[in-house]
């Protein structure tokens, strides 16, 4: 269940990543990966308490340790002021505007998920990308982010179940196990 | 100052950043016995400020927190920065990130891999020794490696650095060994170092400051792989952690987080520092009151607090940036390095810091006396998020993660290359864009001299075909910044660079320069510049062991203490 985007709005960004990162092979590609609760998540930071944008530390507990990603750090008033600005927009707030007015995430996602339409999901690969290359900046910004979710800790919402991982051999963090020095210096 | 007036201080020294130069001289003032508070505009995600001092458990392998967040600091959209060629740009070409160093307790030593090589002999007389380059203005240091070395082995083992002091056929005496032996070579730095060595390079095992063995009361390294642009999660890396716990455990030193620095406070006769000002977290303003200064906020930001504060010569601070012209190799290979594995580096070389003579050719023939080159990093890619960010959507993306030849198959060379001083490098203040503050951004303007940019064309084909010796079977370059060709092109002409150095030159001549031969302000003398700022020229060295040991000679002077002497 999104928390900031609609049910349609995430399956249009659902499908749009899985064309920037489409399943191939052993790929699952962005919409398996979770790549839109991801997006989701981070536009929703804001809603948690704290808010998710600094994961904790310093063991996940998958390759030992005590799981801690899960404990998102509390922000300082300046990295909440920056984080508001960055995912809410400006919204003519003095503190947020000392450069001028920005335009949130939020409000970037939701004009930009508009601009592909509501049909998104089910059109043809063709048209999907027709509709993508329309709005560079747009297409920009969720590729940018569909790399973050797709191989990112799935603390943030993405990488689901370690998939994005595991198709490209990456194990991850790896604190506090780490490498043995024979796995470091020899060739697999 | 009386006894009196010294009673009434908040403390006797009070250092401005808690990074490589500010922590070394906290621990160094603090084992003489003088009280210190640290200030620090960044957060605390180190460690503990109450006995014991424990790590604070922040710190993780999370590429997204750290590379993707600003986790470190400084964020752009708080201290946004600017950057501009030349005055041809006008105001400005770009906004945002530029050189940014982390601004968190720890500074630039959190997030940096740790390869701490010292600088050689002829780096600290290079204009005697070498002479000049047109363009430039090349300066020797005032005090040589001699005088340094003493506070190199003391730096080295402070921070605990390990390494094979046979290795390397260029490097300067030393007095004894590193402390720890080096720790185990990734397999791509093994590949690409033998073949340097059969086309008769010099690769050696890099020194480090990562534990190879337990040491300092810290475990050795577990080879996690996220070491450039991390903090370490087991604090195996000694900088910057080791000197700041020493310091605290002194029970001499504090340290304020979140505490923004407006300016150093003058006397009513301008010649004398009373103190700092600085704001809180909540905005509200103190001061800080000592008989000293340490100012040690990084090259970038510390010529920009000297003249908030009317420091020194304004025609002279922020002038002769410099940072190091880096050329990227990249070799492509049939078959998977795993470069994520290990501590980022572990073999370098010399080479190109020693011409040879197809080196000395090249730089007659583009009109140069000589080349000064850069130091050689065999490494390999970065982790995944980054790989993704540089390939295209689509297919092509998913194919390629899949084979990984940008990342799990690939080997890079950087060559550090030594960046000539130049006046019209400097930075200022941008006149428009402004900090969270309200104040004006700190602005860049930065132009490579034409030696840095034929140095990299010339080294740059002969470290393709060692990665052609080695097995890739595609090569191809990049420098940072990108040359002329390369900006015509539309590249970012923003360097990379955190290797930020020159802006509050130091010398023996107080009309060009900041500060005097101990790093003290001409002006001010009771304010002492503790970072990379001082360096009168960029050698082709990381600077982090030489910001160290240059910040214990400074703060040893400071506290009257003796010159050590050593000797081979």
């Amino acid at each position: 269940m999104p928390r900031f985007l609609t049910d349609s709005e995430h399956r249009t960004l659902a499908a749009a990543c899985d064309r920037l990162i489409p399943p191939l092979d052993a790929h699952p590609g962005a919409a398996a990966l979770g790549v839109a609760d991801y997006v989701d998540t981070l536009l929703a930071a804001f809603t948690f308490d704290p808010p998710r944008i600094f994961a904790g530390g310093p063991y996940s507990g998958r390759a030992g340790g005590d799981a801690s990603f899960d404990d998102f750090l509390a922000l300082s008033p300046l990295e909440e002021l920056a984080w508001r600005t960055r995912i809410e927009g400006s919204r003519g707030e003095p503190a947020r505007e000392f450069n001028g007015p920005v335009v949130g995430w939020q409000q970037r996602y939701r004009d930009g998920l508009g601009g592909l339409g509501a049909d998104f999901a089910d059109q043809p690969p063709g048209e999907q990308d027709r509709r993508l290359d329309a709005d560079p900046a747009f297409k920009a910004l969720c590729y940018e982010h569909a790399c973050e979710g797709a191989y990112g800790a799935p603390e943030y919402g993405g990488n689901r179940g370690l998939a994005g991982w595991t198709a490209i051999h990456f194990a991850g963090d790896v604190q506090p196990r780490g490498y043995t020095d024979e796995a470091v210096s020899g060739r697999d | 100052m009386t006894d009196a007036a010294h009673a009434t201080l908040d403390c006797d020294v009070v250092v401005v950043g808690t990074g490589p130069g500010g922590a070394t001289a906290a621990h160094v003032l603090t084992r003489a016995g003088r009280s210190v508070i640290m200030l620090e505009k960044g957060r605390n995600h180190l460690l503990a400020l109450d006995a014991p001092f424990g790590p604070l458990g922040h710190v993780s392998n999370d590429e997204i927190k750290f590379t993707r967040r600003h986790f470190l600091g400084p964020d752009p959209l708080l201290e946004p920065r600017t950057f501009r060629i030349d005055d041809g740009d006008g105001d400005r070409r770009w906004t945002g990130d530029v050189n940014n160093l982390p601004s968190t307790v720890g500074g630039g030593g959190f997030h940096a891999d740790g390869k701490l090589p010292r600088f050689r002999e002829v780096d600290f007389r290079a204009r005697s020794e070498l002479g000049p380059i047109e363009g430039a203005d090349i300066a020797d240091w005032p005090f040589g490696y001699d005088e340094l070395e003493p506070y190199y082995t003391e730096a080295e083992r402070l921070v605990g650095v390990a390494g094979d002091h046979t290795a390397n056929p260029f490097a300067a005496w030393r007095s004894g060994p590193y402390p720890m032996p080096p720790g185990p070579d990734m397999f791509c730095a093994t590949v690409t170092a033998a073949a340097a060595e059969r086309l008769g390079y010099h690769p050696y095992r890099a020194p480090t400051g990562v534990n190879s063995i337990e040491y300092d009361g810290r475990p050795a390294c577990n080879n996690c792989g996220f070491c450039a642009f991390y903090g370490c999660p087991i604090e195996a890396k000694g900088d910057p952690v080791g000197l700041l716990r020493a310091a605290l455990h002194t029970g001499h030193c504090e340290i304020r987080p979140d505490a923004h620095v407006t300016e150093v406070v003058l006397d009513a006769t301008g010649r004398q520092a009373r103190g700092v000002r600085y704001l809180d977290a909540a905005g509200d303003l103190h001061e800080v009151t000592a008989s000293a200064v340490v100012v040690a906020c990084g090259a970038f930001e510390t010529p920009r607090l000297l003249t908030r504060s009317g420091i020194g010569n304004p025609d002279i601070v922020g002038r002769f940036l410099m940072y190091h012209l880096q050329t990227l190799v990249l070799g492509l290979f049939p078959f998977r390095l795993h470069a994520h594995r290990g501590r980022a580096v572990t073999h370098l070389m010399d080479d190109p810091i020693v011409p040879d003579e197809l080196a000395m050719a090249a730089a007659r023939d583009a009109g140069l006396p000589y080349f000064r080159g850069g130091i050689v990093e065999h490494g390999g890619a970065g982790m995944p998020i980054m790989e993704a960010m540089h390939l295209p959507s689509g297919e092509m993306h998913s194919r390629l993660m899949l084979d990984s030849p940008m990342r799990d198959c690939m080997a890079a060379f950087t060559m550090q290359g030594e960046d000539l001083p130049q006046a019209t490098n400097r930075i200022d203040d941008d006149p428009r864009v402004r900090d969270v503050w309200g104040r004006p951004a700190g602005r860049v303007t930065y132009s490579p001299h034409a030696h840095d940019a034929a140095c990299a064309t010339h080294w740059a084909p002969r470290l393709e075909a060692v990665m052609k010796e080695a097995g890739a079977h595609t090569t191809f370059w990049v420098t940072s910044p990108p040359l002329r060709d390369h900006l015509r092109a539309g590249a970012d002409p923003t360097p990379t660079s955190r290797h930020v150095m020159g802006t509050t030159r130091m010398g023996t001549d107080a009309r060009i320069t900041v500060c005097d031969p101990t790093q003290r302000c001409w002006d001010v003398d009771n304010v002492l510049v503790a970072d990379s700022s001082v360096f009168p020229t960029s050698t082709g060295y990381g600077p982090t062991l030489t910001i160290v040991a240059t910040a214990l000679r400074a703060a040893t002077l400071l506290a009257g203490g003796d010159a050590p002497r050593t000797t081979p």
